[in-house]
């Protein structure tokens, strides 16, 4: 079993560097966007906003490639736009128009996309993973050399079914990354309330499946150990588990007060930790781009987001004749 | 440009608040993340984030206002350079975006709920006249439907407990490891929950997994991924992906095996959109049906009847034989009464009426076959010849097949009754352990004699 360690920074070029924080900061927009939305009443039903988990999704993404596929929960919308999916397309799901992913039938918590890789969005706590294990066994199968990306929450690391697909995934030896997002909190219960062993990444020891733990707060390290963790799948060793500590700033869902944690506590990881300020750090400091290249980065993000809002308002509700659509294939 | 901070919702169900608490006042300097307010929902005491920078310019709603409606504006943000003096309330705020509630006029479906009445009833034979016919039991059937299919398609693939090394748990599996190898007939642990959301994520991936349950008992521990994430998916995806998968295996009681292993799933699994049911009796369906549902794009759920694996019946040697879901077979012509079932079911049925023919009672014996898809059509047809039903199934009473389909001819043929419906079901109880007890708790061939007779008042 691997032991915690120290992942180098990879030598990163500016172009990335400055790619990295575009999407960051796009994810950040993006979830403020639809936490206002959902404010306004334009988002119904359960959202669970991703911001403070950004490095997470965006170092991953930076350490895959293409036609690999990813999996996850209910806090998708970074996912999906980390991974490529259009910002009008998921913003108008979540406001349940025709122009969203889904035709406005799945909402926040249930979105794909055949065409970038994206299996969804899945409401049930822990359901992915072994639909993640399953995406794998498939590319196994045909021989494709791709690698899935299965995504859980600390939350769902105690689920049953977790450990059943360890076992056969390590079993079937199959192409799969188990990325564990530990941001801290099962909804409102702490990971210390919740979980006898907090080491997430050695949960696969029975399982003989080895596991590294990643600060989720610096992408370069996520992608880094995102990397490592590819290279064991794609070279045939079976599965990997890879746990990133991260935070969420926000609610479970936009109805969740956070009475568990105390305003300080969310505050001081914002101001010390936050992960978009590392990168604008490491971009200014390391003069890989100027202020005004990040101010013009601000604003195409600024104006990228307003239209997916525009258009996520002005996309027409789904026509009566959808309730009846999709239901089987033909 | 000034804009005007909005009360938000701050649940789903959420239609107005109290403003609690100012954390805020005029003047202040405010970023993105900011707390602004307490604002006190139905449901808690929700703290509300500035989401843009700018400067507090004015506090419409004081602090303590009860009842504010969501929407309604909360205060005035202001851009760096601006002054509230210079804004206007009523012209110059943006953003003070009213949510107009869409009026969609939709109309009813209520008859969408009614499944399609007896207009395009097949009534094609199975196979055409003069086909050679073999005996061949019901679990060779299955086999060689499941072998054809693999060798026709190679994503097709066999998981489950025992159907390799061990060849089957019921020898179904027999011989598919040898000919299909171990990628394609896989063994796997005794994970329900596990290996059934593997194979879904399979399917999803462009494999069309079978999965095969030892019976459809355990199942239970796998009905999630079958439901919420097989049977849903493709609408979730708005047509996007789909689960094309077959889930077979022994379902309802064997024999002496108890409560735990004794159950029909047959209603259960018929309620849910998205998935097909099949239920087949004879060797001859049983084969054409599990190569149809092989080749479905959707989620099948295929049960097969312990007892009836060792049965034997006429299955045609034909090189493609196939039969469509969702089309019954009248296995009996009659005048009398119409006896619907399915399954096991099957074998109550025929023994009843090859009975009562020889008391002068004509009963016409439906197989449905699929549940859903479900042949209503076919069944409403030959009530308005016969005027009276019997339903005969091994499941619980309460929302069983039969009762769905009384539903239906009350609404479909309600002129044509001369009788109300009979429901034969297996008795309300779990399945007793006692060989005196456990004949009690089925359905029998008795019972079913007694309802014709009773709706036939003979």
């Amino acid at each position: 079993m691997a032991a915690r360690k120290t992942v180098k920074k990879p030598n990163v070029s500016s172009e990335e560097l400055q790619q990295i924080y575009h999407d960051m900061l796009m994810i950040r927009r993006f979830e403020e966007k639809a936490g206002q939305l959902y404010g306004m009443g334009l988002i119904g039903g359960f959202c669970h906003l991703y911001i403070g988990q950004e490095a997470v999704v965006v170092g991953l993404e930076a350490a895959c490639q293409d036609g690999d596929k990813r999996v996850t929960s209910y806090r998708d919308h970074g996912h999906m736009l980390a991974c490529g999916m259009n910002p009008k397309g998921v913003m108008a799901e979540l406001t349940g128009r025709e122009g969203g992913y889904s035709k406005g039938k799945g909402g926040s918590m249930h979105m794909f996309s055949k065409e970038k890789h994206f299996y969804g969005g899945h409401g049930i706590v822990g359901a992915q993973v072994p639909i993640g294990a399953g995406l794998a066994l498939a590319d196994k199968y045909l021989e494709n050399g791709r690698v899935t990306f299965t995504y859980f929450g600390d939350g769902a690391a105690n689920q049953g079914q977790i450990y059943e697909t360890f076992n056969m995934a390590a079993l079937w030896q199959l192409p799969v990354i188990f990325v564990i997002e530990n941001n801290q909190y099962a909804m409102g219960t702490a990971q210390k309330r919740s979980t006898s062993t907090p080491e997430l990444y050695t949960r696969g020891a029975a399982f003989g499946i080895p596991g590294d733990a990643v600060d989720g707060m610096d992408v370069l390290k996520v992608k880094s150990a995102g990397t490592k963790a590819v290279m064991h799948c794609r070279a045939g060793k079976g599965p990997y588990i890879l746990e990133v500590k991260t935070y969420r700033y926000r609610g479970h869902s936009m109805s969740d007060p956070a009475k568990y944690r105390t305003r300080e506590e969310v505050q001081k990881m914002r101001e010390e930790r936050d992960p978009i300020e590392q990168v604008k750090g490491i971009l200014l400091t390391g003069k890989h781009a100027s202020d005004d290249d990040l101010k013009s980065i601000d604003k195409d993000i600024k104006d990228l987001i307003n239209a997916a809002a525009e258009f996520a308002k002005e996309s027409s509700e789904p026509g009566v004749s959808e309730l009846w659509t999709d239901i089987y294939a033909e | 440009m000034a804009t005007e901070i909005l009360m938000p919702a701050l649940s789903p169900t959420m239609e107005e608040g109290t403003l609690a608490k100012w954390l805020v006042k005029e003047g202040d300097t405010v970023t993105s993340g900011t707390i602004l307010a307490e604002i006190e929902t139905d449901k808690a005491t929700m703290d509300f984030e500035a989401i843009s920078d700018g400067i507090i310019g004015k506090i419409l709603i004081p602090a303590g206002t009860e009842g504010v409606k969501v929407n309604s504006p909360i205060a005035v943000l202001l851009e760096d350079n601006e002054k509230i003096e210079d804004v206007s309330l009523d012209s110059d705020i943006a953003n003070s975006e009213s949510v107009a509630e869409a009026e969609t006029n939709i109309p009813s479906q209520f008859f969408q709920t009614i499944t399609q009445t007896a207009t395009q009833i097949d009534n094609t034979p199975d196979w055409p006249d003069g086909t050679p016919l073999k005996q061949q039991t019901v679990r060779e059937a299955l086999r060689d439907a499941m072998a054809e299919e693999m060798r026709h398609d190679p994503t097709v693939l066999l998981m489950g407990e025992e159907v390799a090394e061990y060849q089957g748990a019921y020898k179904v599996s027999q011989g598919l490891l040898d000919e299909f190898g171990e990628t394609r007939v896989m063994d796997t642990p005794i994970t329900e929950h596990g290996f059934t959301g593997i194979a879904v994520g399979a399917a999803f991936g462009g494999l069309r997994p079978i999965v095969e349950f030892m019976t459809f008992n355990f199942a239970m521990q796998a009905i999630d991924q079958i439901i919420n994430s097989a049977a849903k998916t493709l609408y979730m995806s708005g047509g996007q992906m789909g689960a094309p998968m077959v889930f077979r295996g022994p379902n309802g009681a064997a024999a002496r095996v108890a409560a735990q292993h004794s159950q029909d799933y047959a209603s259960w699994y018929s309620h849910i959109p998205g998935l097909r049911v099949v239920i087949p009796y004879s060797a001859s369906d049983a084969k054409g049906l599990l190569k149809t549902a092989i080749r479905d794009p959707n989620p099948v759920i295929f049960m097969e009847n312990e007892i009836l694996y060792g049965k034997s019946f006429d299955v045609p040697e034909l090189s493609n034989f196939t039969v469509p879901l969702g089309k019954a077979r009248v296995w009996r012509e009659g005048s009398d009464v119409t006896i619907v079932s399915f399954g096991i079911g099957m074998q109550y049925a025929l023994e009843a009426s090859e009975k009562l023919l020889e008391e002068g009672i004509k009963a016409e014996v439906i197989d449905l076959r699929t549940l859903r898809p479900m042949d209503t059509g076919s069944v409403i047809q030959s009530v308005m010849k016969t005027n009276r039903c019997v339903t005969v199934e091994e499941g619980w009473p309460q929302n069983s097949i039969g009762s769905y389909i009384s539903s239906i001819l009350m609404q479909e043929a309600f002129d044509y009754l001369d009788a109300p419906v009979i429901n034969c079901t297996g008795k309300d109880v779990p399945m007793p352990y006692a060989s005196n007890l456990e004949k009690l708790a089925l359905v029998t061939t008795a019972e079913v004699i007694d309802a014709v007779k009773h709706v036939t008042y003979r």
